[in-house]
């Protein structure tokens, strides 16, 4: 293929309404306690796989929250399932059993 | 002894409550207000922060047992304050002249005009409110629609419109607003269940007690989102809804969201009685324009000029019980000073 010396970026703005919301809405249901992530990545800075791997369970909430089910997917199976981060978070989200609950849903099992 | 006098300006919620308790102190009190009642900001509030309490019920509180010792002087413009001796000489556009031993100045705030900040619509989009606006909507059980009369599925709360925002000219956190859009949020979504509510905030400063309880009320029970990022501008689209954009700064990455109606959360400002007032007393203002105490920690009330003392939201953003009480603690003050 003929280098044509310029090469076209993909637009990084996401827009919201492409957001599948779906998945959400399912683990909510799941997992209520989702909803009282603020965000404030306690669990991701003492989590055992963050470590090794880059892997947030912060940004994983928020990307679940924002409807962008593959970013969760990719980063969703580096979880250990150690339960560290429960012992810390702020807001008591159940975040061992979210994440269960996300792979089984990603799995095809349906939770609800 | 010869009773004496204290003029309070501004007949707001800070200026009632001291009039009230400086004449149940055996003081003269005349209380002046250039609006045409009494009450202030607390007119215009359906309900209060955090616990969703009916603003009427502290008005009404406000008015009970209000002394009927206290000339009350509505619609009432000061001129000029002179002194002659110990006393204060004010004097009013309509040529009254009102003698007093102290002066109490609760001239309170004003809220941002929002169309300043061109760039989020206000003014120039029809489905662009400010809080002021919707607490209006509420208070006079108006139902919420957008302006093409459709009950908007999406909303979303622009925090920190005119504060924090040098641009605007204004350092200043006001302090109320993030809780203020929380509870006007969990009206919305409690009018609305169907909508999509969404809050764009640079941070939540849930300060007071109660507040952090209602936030979290705010996502659990009502499912309000909040998003982490600063409108930088909104757009009309063709159907008269709006465009916002902002930074998901959590996901660092650009965020475009359509939006049917957008509340502005407009900041605290030195009223103009504040800015007219402080100057006609020779006053110190603070960086933000707000009235400047002699001393914000050991003397909160006092001034530089003897026998003038400020109360409530004249001197920086606070919420009403915070008003209330420091309207309380300038009348101790004041009874300090003219008792010795
Ligand atoms: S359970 Fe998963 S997310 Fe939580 S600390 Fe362990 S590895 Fe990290
Ligand atoms: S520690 Fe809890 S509140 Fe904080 S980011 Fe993690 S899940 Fe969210
Ligand atoms: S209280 Fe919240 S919305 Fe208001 S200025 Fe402060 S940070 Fe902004």
């Amino acid at each position: 293929m003929p280098r044509w010396g310029y090469k076209i970026h993909e637009d990084r703005q996401v827009i919201w309404e492409e957001g599948d919301f779906s998945l959400v809405e399912r683990i909510r249901l799941a997992e209520p306690s989702l909803c009282l992530c603020i965000s404030c990545g306690t669990c991701a800075s003492g989590c055992t796989a963050a470590q090794f791997t880059d892997f947030s369970l912060r940004r994983v909430i928020i990307q679940l929250q924002r409807g962008r089910i593959e970013e969760v997917r990719q980063e969703i199976d580096r979880c250990m399932l150690c339960g560290k981060c429960i012992l810390t978070c702020p807001r008591g989200v159940n975040t061992r059993h979210l994440v269960l609950c996300i792979r089984k849903e990603l799995s095809g099992d349906v939770l609800y | 002894m010869m009773t004496k006098t204290v003029a309070v300006i501004g007949g707001g919620p800070a200026g009632m409550e001291a009039s009230k308790e400086l004449a149940f102190n055996g003081f003269q009190v005349v209380l002046l207000e250039s609006g045409a009642r009494l009450g202030g900001h607390m007119n215009q509030w359906d309900r209060l922060f955090p616990n969703k309490r009916p603003a009427g019920e502290i008005l009404e509180s406000l008015y009970r047992n209000f002394p009927g010792s206290i000339t009350v002087m509505t619609e009432t413009n000061i001129t000029s304050i002179g002194r002659n001796a110990d006393r204060f000489i004010l004097r009013t556009a309509g040529r009254d002249v009102i003698e007093a031993d102290a002066l109490l100045v609760c001239t309170g705030f004003r809220v941002f005009d929002a169309i300043l900040k061109e760039e989020y619509g206000y003014g120039i989009y029809d489905n662009v409110i400010t809080s002021v606006d919707l607490e209006q909507w509420f208070k006079e059980k108006r139902p919420v629609l957008t302006s093409h009369g459709r009950v908007p599925a999406t909303v979303g709360f622009i925090h920190c419109v005119g504060s924090r925002d040098e641009k605007s000219g204004n350092l200043h956190c006001s302090k109320v607003c993030c809780v203020t859009a929380v509870k006007q949020a969990v009206e919305l979504k409690e009018k609305l269940p169907e909508a999509r509510i969404f809050c764009f905030y640079m941070d939540l400063r849930m300060f007071g007690l109660g507040y952090e309880e209602l936030y979290k009320e705010s996502q659990e029970k009502y499912r309000i989102q909040f998003i982490r990022g600063r409108l930088s501008e909104a757009f009309e689209n063709m159907d008269g809804s709006l465009m916002a954009k902002v930074e998901d700064t959590l996901t660092a990455k650009p965020l475009r969201i359509n939006l049917d109606l957008l509340v502005l959360m407009v900041g605290f400002l030195p009223s103009d009685g504040t800015a007219a007032i402080g100057s006609l007393l020779g006053l110190t203002f603070n960086p933000n324009g707000f009235l400047q105490p002699r001393d914000g920690h050991l003397q909160p009330h006092d001034t530089e000029q003897q026998g003038v003392f400020l109360a409530g939201s004249c001197k920086g953003p606070k919420n009403l019980e915070e008003t209330l009480a420091d309207a309380r603690s300038a009348v101790l003050r004041i009874r300090q000073y003219l008792t010795n």
